[in-house]
């Protein structure tokens, strides 16, 4: 078996609008619109684009789907993997550094808090598509992305995959017993691939 | 001979990667590798052997990931117990006994500590001591700590180790290709905490090849006295044809490794992708190699959990701003457990360039054990900066250091027998700088040579309890001059014996010399660039005195330390008279154009969120209106405009916090008016917040409090990841009327019902409500609730509704 491969990305770009709505607010929002540079100046050199993944054949019989020696039950994942005969498993954060920094302003400012935070995830989705477009797309073509906590995919599958992906060394990314990531802006999910 | 004397005369082999090898041997996905060593002893010793045949002078047992977050008490024996024999075994077949050591494997926990994340420093360390003491038991020659990757988890182990066993400790950390670890640290500020907190060997190893660890292999030989230890990967892994290959092979590894013996690296081996036959190829290039000699390293060191500050050539600046001494509002923050204010306090000295906070918390009526330690841990939540644990009880002093994440400096001891004799074990234990206070039973000697010949004293029992000389830093103690027009030479004169025959670095708090004299900065600010021609090292002060502030960049230039005179010509710009402050009979300014119709002016910049004109604004109008009148008047109304604006769709979230903000600045101002009336604030409430336990998201939470705090509701705020127990305790503690319950995550949804369901129980004067993105109407009824609140605004307007 293949140990999980790890790869630093530089920055994809910002996409304004994706971030007032992860913070909840409108393109007319003159008070985030004021703060976005600050925030984003204030972020950018705390940021790292980081992604862990690995490779595997899988295999589908009804809504159970193995792969990396994992047997999957979820509609959900059977579905987006059933025309695919590998995909990819990755891990991608930004890092521990903007927790930091959102550590700091959440109790001074939380005005900077929810855009920093609102930024973060804003980030890691632009980091995910960045690598399914990139390097899952050398493998094939990649189709959209599952992550576990949606539909029937649980979110207790974490205790696994973060492992499989040796996720702590190779991001420093860690799971709480209630299966919260750290750094918090970290998405794992799987990526089925086309020949 | 005992492995500490081996380490200190030869270069020192160790193993190379161990997973890899189980995975050949069949190891599965998911399978804990530690169990191989109970199920295959037989493969994990063949390993071994192969290592020791490469000429490993270490081996590590197979116990990386052996802890009880993993294995049950029983079995943490059993695989410990069986992992150790396997390398004793390998031992004593090679023919090795005497000349190869067993190093119990000691890796990662696999959790964040807090504040980051849920892992209690004290668990972490009780973890970390479980499995030493498996080994010890199991009879490992040492322990090595290593893969790690927070500075904070290092400590915790490290502590655990010392705490535990005589044993040599070997740590080594996992740097990224910024030559930091993921979170933050660099190789700087890792010795600098590591040695003093008494490894005895460091390092680096994991996440990179050879050739890209270099860097920080120099830097570590450059900050330590210890012997450095590499063990880098097999360069970086890529899969060919389904095959894993990494990208450098034995030989350049062995070559590009042994190059790092001429800089003074004295341990060698290798890491993931790494086999025998690496070690072996390393073991041939080095066959003739003799390691350079060990340097000790003179410079005065503290850090924090990112960064390392040095003591000289250039003095630095410690913050004196976290101290109620002589500070009514601070005092009230403290005894009212605003943690806030502190924090705001930290940032803000900071921001003004002190570059080292002094953190002192002392009050009679106070716990301050309790209190100093939350006030380090919450401090270091918010800024970078090292610390200096300021505190006349050794008790608050070993509580605040055991929890501090780097080494930090701590203030301080004196000559007296019984500070010696408390306050320096603590400092050697918990790895921390000292500063000394020149006086003992007898007092403050009125000479130099008397206060001279204490700190001889002192530095003779500091380096009995083996503090190096370096940690070590003089205050020969301030006195005011306007009591005696000498003391101020006096204090110079021992400072400058200090520096130039004792060769140790110098601290003094600046600001007594001026007690009793007008413009006091004015006194202050000479006597500090006095200090500092004569060798002064650090001045505890207030970075907000522009005249302190401006002496010091001056001085900087002058005396050669100021490249091109940069920093002055930067800070220069901030040097122009600050504006006149407003006569406080000036009439309020002319609306801008952009008021609203019937705004005033505070009302505007409270809704346009301008913070500093919110507090300046408020400023004025006290000088001819009641402090109540401008909240009931002015704040409330502007903040109800904005709230109700955001209720209606017609403004977003971000605009209600920053108006929400400059409404707490301008509350604050009235906050100090009240207090200095000595009329304490009556604020409605209280209201209970947290973030239950299990989650860690609080953003959700923080809005709330910022929301509620800016109607005026007093907010005892119990933070993130807090126990059902926690909650009803603060409670029943503050006879709270409200409380409000956060949860983000449907996995922390079940903490939040068992919460209110004992508040509903024990506490049924108090009314739950509760929201979070998870959440529902129908969640929150079916868990017995009084409210679900969808937003922060419906928060406070349910609040309202309470406590009308």
């Amino acid at each position: 078996m293949t140990p999980a491969l790890a790869k630093s990305y530089s920055p994809p770009p910002t996409r304004v609008r994706e971030v007032l709505r992860y913070a909840r607010s409108g393109e007319g929002d003159a008070a985030a619109l004021a703060l976005l540079p600050a925030v984003i100046g204030e972020a950018e050199p705390h940021l790292s684009y980081r992604v862990a993944y690995r490779e595997s054949p899988v295999r589908v019989a009804g809504d159970t789907v193995e792969l990396l020696g994992l047997s999957v039950t979820s509609h959900r994942l059977a579905t987006a993997l059933a025309p695919c005969r590998r995909a990819l498993l990755f891990a991608a954060t930004v890092g521990t550094a903007l927790d930091r920094l959102i550590a700091r302003y959440a109790r001074l400012a939380p005005s900077r808090a929810l855009l920093l935070s609102a930024l973060g995830t804003e980030r890691v989705e632009a980091l995910c598509d960045l690598f399914c477009r990139e390097t899952a797309a050398e493998y094939g073509t990649p189709l959209p992305r599952l992550s576990p906590g949606y539909g029937d995919l649980p979110l207790s599958l974490q205790r696994e995959l973060l492992p499989l992906l040796d996720a702590e060394r190779h991001l420093g990314i860690t799971l709480s017993p209630s299966l919260l990531m750290s750094p918090t802006k970290s998405v794992t999910a799987f990526v089925g691939i086309l020949d | 001979m005992d492995f500490r004397t081996y380490l200190s005369r030869h270069l020192v082999r160790l193993d190379g990667g161990m997973g890899t090898l189980l995975q050949a041997a069949g190891l599965s996905a998911g399978e804990l590798p530690e169990r191989r060593s109970v199920t295959h002893p037989e493969t994990v010793t063949a390993i071994h052997r192969e290592y020791l045949a490469a000429g490993c002078d270490v081996i590590t047992a197979n116990t990386f990931g052996a802890s009880l977050l993993r294995f049950s008490k029983d079995e943490l024996s059993e695989v410990i117990g069986a992992a150790i024999l396997c390398a004793k075994n390998a031992i004593r077949e090679a023919g090795r006994e005497g000349t190869a050591f067993v190093a119990l494997d000691v890796g990662p926990s696999g959790r964040l500590l807090r504040p980051l994340g849920d892992l209690d420093f004290e668990e972490a360390v009780a973890l970390f001591s479980a499995t030493v003491r498996e080994g010890v038991r199991h009879g490992a020659d040492l322990i090595l700590i290593e893969t790690m990757n927070d500075c904070y988890e290092t400590k915790a182990a490290l502590l655990a180790a010392k705490e535990s066993c005589d044993l040599p400790v070997l740590v080594t950390n996992a740097y990224g290709e910024d030559e930091k670890l993921l979170t933050g640290a660099t190789p700087e500020a890792m010795a600098a905490m590591l040695e003093a907190l008494g490894a005895d060997a460091i390092g680096a190893n994991c996440s990179l090849g050879p050739e890209a660890l270099a860097g920080v292999a120099r830097r570590l030989v450059a900050a330590t006295s210890l012997p450095v230890i590499v063990q880098p990967n097999a360069g970086l892994p890529r899969t060919e044809g389904g095959r894993t290959v990494y990208d450098v092979d034995e030989a350049t590894f062995a070559a590009t490794l042994s190059e790092m013996l001429s800089f003074g690296v004295r341990g060698l081996g290798g890491c993931c992708g790494t086999t025998p036959a690496y070690i072996a190829a390393l073991t041939e290039a080095t066959r003739d190699a003799v390691p350079l000699p060990l340097t000790e390293v003179r410079d005065t060191v503290l850090s924090s959990y990112t960064h390392a500050v040095t003591l000289g050539p250039r003095p630095r600046l410690i913050g004196e701003r976290i101290n109620p001494t002589g500070k009514k509002r601070f005092r009230e923050a403290l005894l009212s457990h605003d943690i806030d204010y502190l924090l705001a306090e930290a940032v803000r000295e900071e921001e003004a360039g002190a570059e080292i906070l002094d953190v002192n918390v002392g009050l009679p009526e106070i716990d301050e054990v309790a209190l100093l330690t939350e006030a380090v841990t919450e401090i270091q939540a918010v800024t970078a900066l090292p610390l200096c644990i300021d505190t006349a009880s050794p008790a608050a002093m070993e509580a605040a250091l055991r929890r501090y994440n780097g080494k930090p400096l701590l203030n301080s001891v004196n000559g007296k027998r019984e500070s010696l004799a408390s306050v320096l074990p603590l400092a050697k234990k918990y790895g921390a700088a000292v500063i000394a206070l020149t006086l003992d039973e007898d007092g403050i000697p009125a000479t130099a040579e008397g206060r001279f010949a204490i700190a001889e004293r002192i530095l003779a029992a500091a380096e009995s309890y083996g503090i190096p000389r370096r940690d070590v830093i003089f205050d020969t103690l301030t006195l005011t001059v306007s009591a005696d027009n000498t003391a101020p030479r006096t204090t110079l004169s021992a400072m400058e014996m200090i520096r130039t025959r004792l060769g140790c670095h110098t601290s003094l708090g600046v600001s007594n010399v001026s007690f009793g004299l007008p413009a006091r900065d004015t006194v202050n600010s000479v006597f500090f660039g006095m200090a500092l021609e004569r060798g002064l090292s650090a001045a505890i002060m207030n970075p907000h005195s522009p005249e302190m502030m401006k002496t010091y960049r001056a001085y900087l230039a002058l005396s050669g330390l100021d490249e091109s005179c940069a920093e002055y010509l930067a800070a220069a710009e901030s040097f122009a008279p600050p504006a006149a402050p407003a006569a406080p009979t000036a009439p309020v300014p002319a609306a801008p154009q952009d008021t609203a119709e019937g705004e005033s002016a505070l009302g505007r910049a409270i809704r346009k969120g301008l913070r500093h004109e919110a507090a300046a604004l408020t400023e004025g109008l006290l000088s001819e209106r009641e402090p109540l009148s401008v909240i009931r008047c002015e704040i409330v109304p502007a903040l109800n405009r904005v709230g109700e604006a955001f209720e209606a769709g017609r403004a977003y979230l971000p605009t209600l916090l920053v108006s929400a903000e400059a409404a707490s600045a301008a509350l604050e101002v009235i906050k100090g008016r009240l207090l200095k009336n000595g009329a304490p604030p009556a604020m409605r409430g209280p209201f209970v917040l947290a973030t239950v336990r299990g989650d860690i998201h609080d953003i959700g939470k923080n809005i709330v409090r910022l929301l509620l705090e800016s109607y005026g509701f007093r907010v005892i705020d119990l933070g993130r990841d807090v126990a059902p127990e926690d909650v009803l305790a603060a409670v029943l503690r503050h006879k709270a009327p409200l409380c409000g319950l956060s949860a983000l995550m449907t996995t922390t949804v079940p903490a939040m019902g068992e919460t209110v369901a004992l508040l509903r129980r024990e506490a049924p004067f108090c009314h739950v409500t509760v929201g979070g993105a998870v959440l529902t109407q129908s969640t929150a009824e079916a868990m017995g609730a009084h409210h679900y609140a969808p937003d922060a605004m419906d928060g406070v307007r349910y609040a309202e509704s309470v406590c009308k």
